[in-house]
């Protein structure tokens, strides 16, 4: 999802310590996912029965609405990526162990989701808490169709613990809920809130006079003088962190067309990537590509593109408000992070230039089969409160979904410039869910981003190519399909 | 006696076969089955038939895979083979022949302890380390000094869909290489010293002596290397999904069977599809192996 970070504790990428045998038993045999220790007969892999019984909750009170057996024990599964797990350990379980001493909290950080957990899933013995995040993390479309999504109506309604007065969906940040819905469902609760743009070193530019450009003209001439100074102007990371750049060029689109634009791509409409404003994007970035970068990046990694920024041989990144944080160590005193959104198109953009791609990221999910669902909803809500929600951007870096929580805390620059940003924007945000609905379709945008921006490819090629694998998409029976 | 033998024999044998049948055949067994379904690894799977295999043939990436594959196939043992003998006829017959005892070239000690040092590196180890070296700007170690002393531009060693899969073929050779070096050197030492002597005094020269006598009574070990690097080349998974630019690309140029099939499952949730692109990966290497077999029986030499 381009909400998440990329995880930067993987340098080896997912296939680390793959081993020949690792693959044998993927390649030949993807069954061997049965977990061992089962009854011989018990283990043919496609058996989703077992598990232990479901824990039918405690009873309701104002402490605790959504009826949370307090001995049960709760289980929880961090993807330690981008943001670690420390914010679980340090602030959210003890959150929730203070409000149920009797409770067994387990909690631990991996990086390969998938292939650690969907084993569990199909064992029937899932942990009730997960975030399900990274490149590893699974598809949502599989868990929900197997019945494994526990459906969040209920904390949405339930009293927020700050202010019992209000409802927990009145305290998050608008339009949350609806991004974590799947067929009008609501199951998925993304804990971060992500504003993408455009980020550079605010005291290269002000020592240089370069101010953030707000047309495209002003854009590209700004380009010029970087080039000018020696500087490569723009860039991304080809080798794994495409999609940081795709987003870019579908904000360009949606800029241009209005959000729809993006809506018609999560809805797999006929013509949604054929269309003019998508053409005309493709166009002025596959432009950007061919004057303004440096090719070598499309074999280089998020983290190697980003160390090039902090040592000014790169001028401009577009990436999330995460990149501050996730650079904290190789920032020098020199570079202070500052983001602008993508400028604008034409004259007649639909939406203004102060738009940017807002959402909310870091998706965590409560299993409908687990041990313990409520507990797992009341975990989200405990998440949801000043005391979490602080301790979580203290730790992160990152600020979350909660209204209000940074009230407070001081900021860094980077995210002082973001939140500028978000409050600038208003009401016109936009996202997209295809990466997350229809993995193939998110694949192929990276490939087909790599090829239009760093392999000399054209708008032509690029929307044609989609578009054929949209359609393709939307023919496949055997792929679900969602709606918004 | 006899019976007790047996059963002697078959109480070694009773924990490692139901350990092979539990973890190897079982799974195999499965994975025929889980092809005809369309379990996603999550609800319980539906039977289609064979819509996942008829699947297979649109599917531009599965097909590429199978080129790079059957590419690798062809290439990766006839490279491998070609430079693991010549440099083990250099290190053990191609030197002087000392008091009628052929010897290796000078130093040949010393090389053949080199050669065998990347096959002591993980593949993990060696896919990051490729990274590092092929480096697509100034900072790599081979586009640095081909920068700055030739003055051509980086080379997109993994970034360049035409060259990409070269490179992957460079990188296994390069690590397998040492291994074929060690064994057939020891394949070199077995052959008779006085075969080589009678055909050092009918004057056989170096070439002559490597394919005439060498070469033949090698043939056995040679076989079997064909083999190991055949199947190597069916696999190359962990290489290409370390090394490679988003793990098979550019845009697939460098993508591998097994690499969709972990992708199908892990990804894409297809885990019936990727079965049955596993059971496609099971007959080709079956008919590879097969095949070599068939292809090169002939007479065994005895000396």
């Amino acid at each position: 999802m381009p909400s998440s970070p990329e995880n930067p504790n993987s340098p080896l990428g997912i296939g680390t310590g793959t081993s020949r045998r690792t693959l044998l038993r993927n390649a030949a045999a993807v069954s061997l996912v049965a977990l061992p220790g089962a009854a011989l007969l018990d283990a043919c892999a496609t058996s989703s029965g077992g598990g232990g019984s479901t824990s039918g909750g405690g009873t309701k009170s104002a402490e605790n609405p959504l009826g949370v057996d307090p001995k049960a024990p709760l289980e929880v599964v961090i993807f330690a990526g981008g943001y670690g797990d420390e914010y679980a350990k340090q602030v959210h379980v003890p959150i929730y162990k203070k409000a149920f001493p009797e409770a067994d909290v387990k909690e631990s950080g991996i990086q390969k989701i998938a292939t650690t957990l969907q084993p569990r899933y199909n064992g029937g013995t899932p942990p009730d808490v997960v975030d399900n995040s990274g490149t590893e993390q699974m598809d949502f479309g599989a868990l929900s169709s197997a019945g494994q999504l526990q459906d969040l109506t209920d904390l949405w309604n339930a009293p927020s613990v700050d202010d019992p007065k209000k409802k927990v969906s009145d305290v998050v940040q608008v339009g949350m809920i609806d991004q974590g819905k799947l067929d009008g469902k609501s199951y998925i609760f993304n804990y971060v809130s992500t504003v993408y743009g455009i980020w550079y070193n605010a005291k290269l530019w002000a020592s240089k006079g370069w101010t953030p450009p707000t047309t495209w003209d002003d854009f590209t001439a700004t380009l010029d003088k970087i080039k000018a100074a020696g500087i490569t102007p723009y860039g991304y990371a080809g080798a794994n962190a495409s999609y940081y750049q795709y987003l870019v060029i579908l904000t360009s689109a949606a800029k241009l067309g209005g959000a729809d634009i993006l809506k018609n791509i999560d809805n797999l409409e006929d013509g949604a990537w054929t269309n003019d404003a998508v053409h005309k994007s493709a166009e002025a970035w596959a432009a950007i590509g061919a004057k303004y970068t440096d090719k070598s990046f499309l074999g280089l990694k998020h983290t190697e593109v980003q160390l090039k920024q902090n040592q000014d041989k790169l001028a401009l990144y577009p990436s999330g408000n995460w990149l501050e944080n996730e650079q904290k160590t190789n920032t020098p005193a020199t570079f202070e992070y500052a983001m602008f959104p993508v400028p604008s198109l034409t004259s007649s953009d639909k939406l203004p230039v102060t738009a940017v791609w807002a959402g909310a990221g870091e998706p965590f999910i409560v299993s409908a089969k687990g041990k313990n669902p409520k507990g797992g909803m009341e975990y989200f809500r405990r998440m949801l409160t000043k005391e979490g929600a602080q301790g979580f951007t203290k730790l992160t870096g990152s600020l979350t979904v909660l209204q209000g929580a940074s009230e407070g805390l001081s900021l860094p620059p980077g995210m002082t410039s973001s939140a500028k940003a978000q409050t600038a924007a208003g009401a016109n945000t936009f996202y997209y869910n295809f990466d997350g609905w229809y993995k193939d379709l998110d694949t192929e945008l990276r490939a087909a981003t790599n090829e239009l921006f760093y392999g000399g490819g054209t708008a032509d090629k690029f929307v044609t190519r989609m578009q054929a694998k949209a359609d393709a998409i939307k023919k496949d029976s055997s792929i679900k399909k969602f709606k918004r | 006696m006899r019976h007790g033998k047996y059963r002697f024999v078959a109480s070694f044998l009773a924990v490692p076969l139901v350990l092979y049948v539990f973890y190897v055949l079982w799974p195999y067994a499965q994975a025929f089955n889980i092809a005809l379904t369309n379990w996603n690894g999550f609800a319980p799977p539906v039977y289609v038939g064979f819509a996942n295999f008829q699947r297979m043939f649109h599917d531009q990436l599965f097909i590429k895979a199978v080129e790079h594959n059957l590419f690798l196939l062809l290439a990766l043992p006839l490279i491998t083979v070609t430079i693991a003998l010549f440099l083990s006829f250099m290190l053990n017959v191609g030197g002087r022949s000392r008091s009628g005892v052929r010897t290796g070239v000078w130093g040949s000690k010393f090389y053949r302890l080199v050669f065998f040092f990347p096959q002591v590196l993980a593949v993990a180890i060696i896919g990051v380390l490729f990274q590092q070296i092929l480096r697509p700007d100034t900072s790599g170690a081979f586009n640095g000094p081909l920068h700055a002393l030739l003055g051509i531009g980086p080379v997109g060693f993994l970034t360049n869909p035409t060259v990409a899969m070269w490179t992957v073929l460079g990188v296994l050779v390069w690590q397998a290489v040492g291994f074929y070096v060690v064994l057939f050197s020891a394949g070199m030492v077995s052959i008779p010293q006085d075969i080589y002597e009678a055909a050092e005094l009918d004057g056989a020269s170096r070439v002559s002596m490597f394919f005439r006598v060498t070469l033949p009574l090698l043939f056995d070990t040679i076989q079997v290397a064909w083999v190991y690097l055949g199947i190597a080349a069916f696999d190359a998974f962990a290489l290409v999904q370390v090394l490679t630019v988003e793990q098979g690309g550019p845009d697939g140029a460098t993508t591998v069977l097994a690499n969709e099939i972990y992708r199908s499952n892990f990804v894409y949730s297809r885990a019936g599809y990727a079965s049955a692109m596993g059971v496609a990966l099971f007959f080709l290497t079956l008919a590879f192996a097969a095949l070599t077999i068939r292809i090169t029986r002939r007479e065994r030499i005895e000396f």
